[in-house]
């Protein structure tokens, strides 16, 4: 039996402990906003936090979060209201979608370590996401637009 | 205003009808209901009455506007520009539209390709006129049921934003939505003069921003159906190679495993979820006939393109004599240039759901390509087509790889499907999806021009060898109708527009096992990169400078010229730049749209980085800038992806690539600051999702070119191989 919070929710699972978190998260917890690129830690679309810390679900065991509390993309804010989703939909950054919730995953921890990210701690936090689209010009505007949100009083 | 007949067959005429749809998730209503594991007929019904005058539009009495959208959305906006072609014509208030994707029908063909598909950057300038019309019409019918209900004149009538108006007096399209569902459409309609648009031309939001998010947008990969289970197909290791003999003993034994059979795919793994899946898969003992690819080599390969390069090709163009201009040229440049088989490596890997019946069959996948996936489906269900039905969910990128001619991941999964007796996803790991096949051709481009002594090309010789993409393809009748060579392979080289007198371009088709198909911007891909590099060593060969070269040579075309210009000035191509700084410059016209790029690059221990990208695209009468600009920095960073990084080789019939580490993407660190500038004109709309894509690895090398002084004839590019 293995136990932790999800956004919040504590659950309890019977599940072989090696399997990754992410496909836990997905099939058997049915949050699908996490998702599957590579299953090797290379791209970043299965990015979920573990206590606060931006973990490569695909890759880490779910025993690993086992008695933590896990967040992912649908906890960030259901309603959009997180500063880096409202400058996400102020920049227009998405494409295909698809990476994008392992993007504002890792951005949400960039910022809330770097509150006001120079370009290059913009490179070095997010340059495990991937982005087959080439939506980086965006997100790149949009975490400055989240920091400055942030700034200017938008609580987080 | 412009006057068209409509068709009167293309108009359903659906009077007051009760749909579910509308009221239980606005923006994707079908597929989001079963993401939450509700099958779409149990979905509860509302009272409330809707206006569906075509197959493209729909109001409720809520007001809500939801336009049916014919191409599926893989990031190029067509869920965003299409209903706001639609919602302009119609003057809807924009804040109550949204969308929704079209099921397999007729009705939604292509209006040039005559299938339901999405490809070819065409889905906003083929659908201009249709989704404008259809929304015009709506228009027309809300505007007579007002009139009538008034009892005035429908031309003392007008519209805004969701309402029709007259004198003191204004319905709303809900209000008025039950009343003009009882009218018939009309024969004829109005379309707005381009300087009325509200929407079209404005950088418009996407609509579906939102659900892409918070999680809430649904994929291929996301559709969850009750009692589903999940497969994994364990494919040949080269392509060609049948299963000789398998042994699957430990596998079955394998927790959550609840079934394992050979299909033509291969051996498929089905179980109760993916990780078991792929678990009992690995235990899988499969011995395989490796088959008469056994051998291939891409090196081999590639040397043999050479030799075969050597010998006149098919005709494909001549203009003058190439031949004696050369003979008699100051000056000769001989360059051969390369490009590798590439992988589409949408970020979502290939999936595709199936819930077979004895009588019906439903698939959910994220397809470009729905009227073939639903014949070849139903071939091996067994059914007529009109008994399959495919619901298009999002597509994590596409690029052209899930338009397959033969359906490979909608058929394998229908196959397996048959086996499961339940609803069963098949999901393919990041390795399946890039060693299964269907990649951008590998290429060799020979070309041979002179200058004469006053620095004017005179003679130019392209010769390309390279597998036909289209060969064996719904297309194939077509677009090779009494030609012997694919025009897919030669497109960008075949209209080459420089005035050079004396022009030849052959083709040799090479017949290789392994499987290609259309990658963004296809044929282009590659003839842009080989004819632009090859203008600049031509210039270089002139003695000019290679923006100058170029215009020279363009003054017959205002519009690749007009790019050009734009980027070379928004680059400041006339200003130094700091020591050990590059630019390179390159046009192409592709998709019926004209683009430029300038690249700004350093090189430091044989390591190019892209510095800066300045990119300038002519598309006509354009819909969205916004989006515009977003696709040809993707574009940008998609041809910078393939210049700098990627290749697909083969030794001994197995793929040596397998996944993002061994077959990169340009990341954030490593993108360059990119700028993009739109010409404002009305010519004919050209397409946006492809021409971005062309003029990034020529400008690219040809910056490498400028601070090196080495010329790059083969992608990626690696300063080792440089000349």
């Amino acid at each position: 039996m293995i136990a932790f919070s999800v956004n919040g929710k504590r659950v309890d699972l019977q599940v072989d402990p090696s399997t990754p978190l992410l496909w836990v998260i997905r099939e058997q917890l049915g949050l699908t906003g996490t998702k599957y690129g590579c299953g090797m830690a290379q791209c970043g679309a299965c990015t979920v936090h573990i206590n606060g810390e931006a973990v490569r679900s695909c890759v880490a065991p779910v025993s690993r979060a086992d008695g933590k509390s896990v967040t992912t993309i649908e906890g960030l804010s259901p309603d959009l209201s997180d500063p880096l989703q409202r400058a996400w939909l102020e920049e227009d950054v998405p494409q295909c979608g698809y990476c994008q919730s392992g993007q504002l995953m890792s951005a949400a921890v960039l910022l809330r370590e770097k509150p006001s990210p120079t370009d290059d701690d913009i490179d070095e936090a997010m340059t495990g996401n991937i982005c087959r689209c080439g939506t980086y010009p965006r997100i790149r505007r949009a975490i400055h637009r989240a920091a400055e949100m942030v700034a200017k009083g938008g609580a987080r | 205003m412009i006057r068209r007949k409509l068709e009167r067959r293309d108009f359903l005429k659906i009077s007051v009808a009760a749909s579910g749809g509308l009221v239980i998730g606005f923006r994707f209503p079908g597929i989001s209901a079963l993401a939450a594991g509700q099958a779409a007929k149990d979905k509860p019904t509302t009272d409330t009455a809707t206006f569906m005058p075509n197959a493209f539009v729909r109001i409720g009495t809520d007001e809500r506007v939801t336009v049916i959208v014919n191409h599926s959305e893989m990031g190029q906006g067509v869920y965003t520009s299409l209903p706001m072609l639609l919602a302009d014509e119609l003057d809807a208030d924009w804040t109550k539209v949204g969308f929704e994707p079209a099921p397999v029908d007729p009705k939604y063909n292509h209006p040039a390709f005559g299938i339901q598909m999405t490809g070819g950057s065409s889905s906003v300038y083929s659908g201009l006129q249709q989704f404008r019309e259809a929304g015009a019409a709506a228009r027309a019918m809300l505007i007579a049921a007002a009139a009538q209900q008034w009892n005035v004149s429908a031309t003392d009538c007008r519209t805004e934003a969701g309402s029709v108006v007259n004198g003191s007096k204004k319905l709303t399209y809900g209000q008025l939505a039950p009343a003009a569902a009882k009218l018939t459409p009309p024969e004829h309609v109005q379309l707005k003069d381009p300087k009325d648009f509200k929407l079209i031309g404005k950088p418009i939001k996407r609509l579906d921003t939102p659900e892409k998010l918070n999680g809430a947008a649904v994929f291929g990969i996301d559709v969850k159906l009750p009692g589903m289970l999940t497969a994994v197909i364990a494919r040949p290791p080269i392509f060609g190679a049948k299963v000789q003999s398998y042994d699957d003993t430990r596998a079955r034994a394998m927790p959550g495993v609840r079934k394992i059979v050979a299909i033509p795919a291969g051996i498929a793994v089905i179980a109760d979820t993916f990780w078991q899946a792929k678990m009992a898969r690995e235990a899988l003992h499969v011995v395989w006939d490796d088959g008469a690819m056994r051998n291939f080599s891409t090196t081999e390969m590639m040397h043999q393109f050479r030799e075969q390069a050597k010998t006149p090709g098919t005709s494909v163009r001549k203009d003058g004599d190439a031949g004696a201009a050369l003979a008699s040229a100051a000056k000769k440049v001989e360059a051969v240039y390369e490009v590798p088989y590439l992988s589409h490596l949408m970020m979502e890997p290939l999936n595709c759901a199936v819930d077979l019946r004895a009588d019906s069959c439903e698939v959910w996948t994220g397809s470009q390509f729905q009227t073939i996936d639903r014949l070849n489906a139903a071939k091996i269900a067994g059914l007529p087509p009109e008994k399959v039905q495919l619901h298009t969910t999002f597509l994590g990128g596409g690029f052209g790889r899930r338009a397959n001619p033969q359906s490979d991941f909608v058929v394998e999964a229908v196959h397996v499907a048959k086996a499961a007796g339940v609803p069963v996803k098949v999901i393919w790991t990041r390795e399946d999806d890039m060693q299964g096949g269907w990649y951008r051709p590998a290429f060799l481009h020979a070309i041979e021009g002179g200058v004469d002594a006053n620095g004017n090309a005179v003679s130019w010789r392209s010769r390309l060898v390279g597998q036909s993409i289209m060969a064996g393809t719904p297309f194939a009748a077509a677009m090779m109708k009494g030609k012997d060579y694919d025009p897919a392979s030669v497109e960008g080289v075949d209209d080459l527009p420089y005035e050079i007198p004396n022009l030849t371009v052959e083709s040799h088709q090479a017949e290789v096992g392994v499987p290609v198909q259309w990658l963004r911007s296809v044929g282009h891909s590659h003839t842009g990169f080989a004819t632009e590099c090859f203008v600049d060593e031509l210039a270089g060969a002139a003695g000019k400078d290679p923006y100058q070269f170029r215009r020279g040579l363009l003054q017959k075309h205002p519009r690749h010229l007009g790019v050009l210009d734009l980027a070379a000035q928004k680059a400041g191509w006339d200003k130094p730049l700091p020591k050990g700084m590059g630019r390179g410059i390159a046009v192409h016209f592709a998709f019926e749209s004209y683009s430029a790029h300038v690249a700004e690059v350093s090189v430091e221990d044989g390591n190019v980085r892209v510095h800066r990208m300045v990119c300038a695209i002519d598309c006509g009468q354009y819909v969205n800038p916004g989006i515009i600009a977003a696709q040809t920095e993707g574009g940008a960073i998609f041809g910078a992806s393939a210049a700098l990084f990627q290749e697909l080789t083969f030794e001994k019939g197995r793929l040596q690539q397998t996944n993002f580490n061994t077959f990169p993407v340009l990341r954030m660190n490593e993108c360059p600051k990119i700028e993009t500038y739109i010409v404002d004109n009305h010519e004919k709309s050209g397409g946006i999702g492809e021409p971005g894509v062309p003029c990034a690895a020529p400008a690219i090398a040809n910056a490498v070119f400028a601070v090196t002084g080495k010329r790059i004839r083969k992608l990626p590019i690696r300063m080792s191989e440089a000349l």
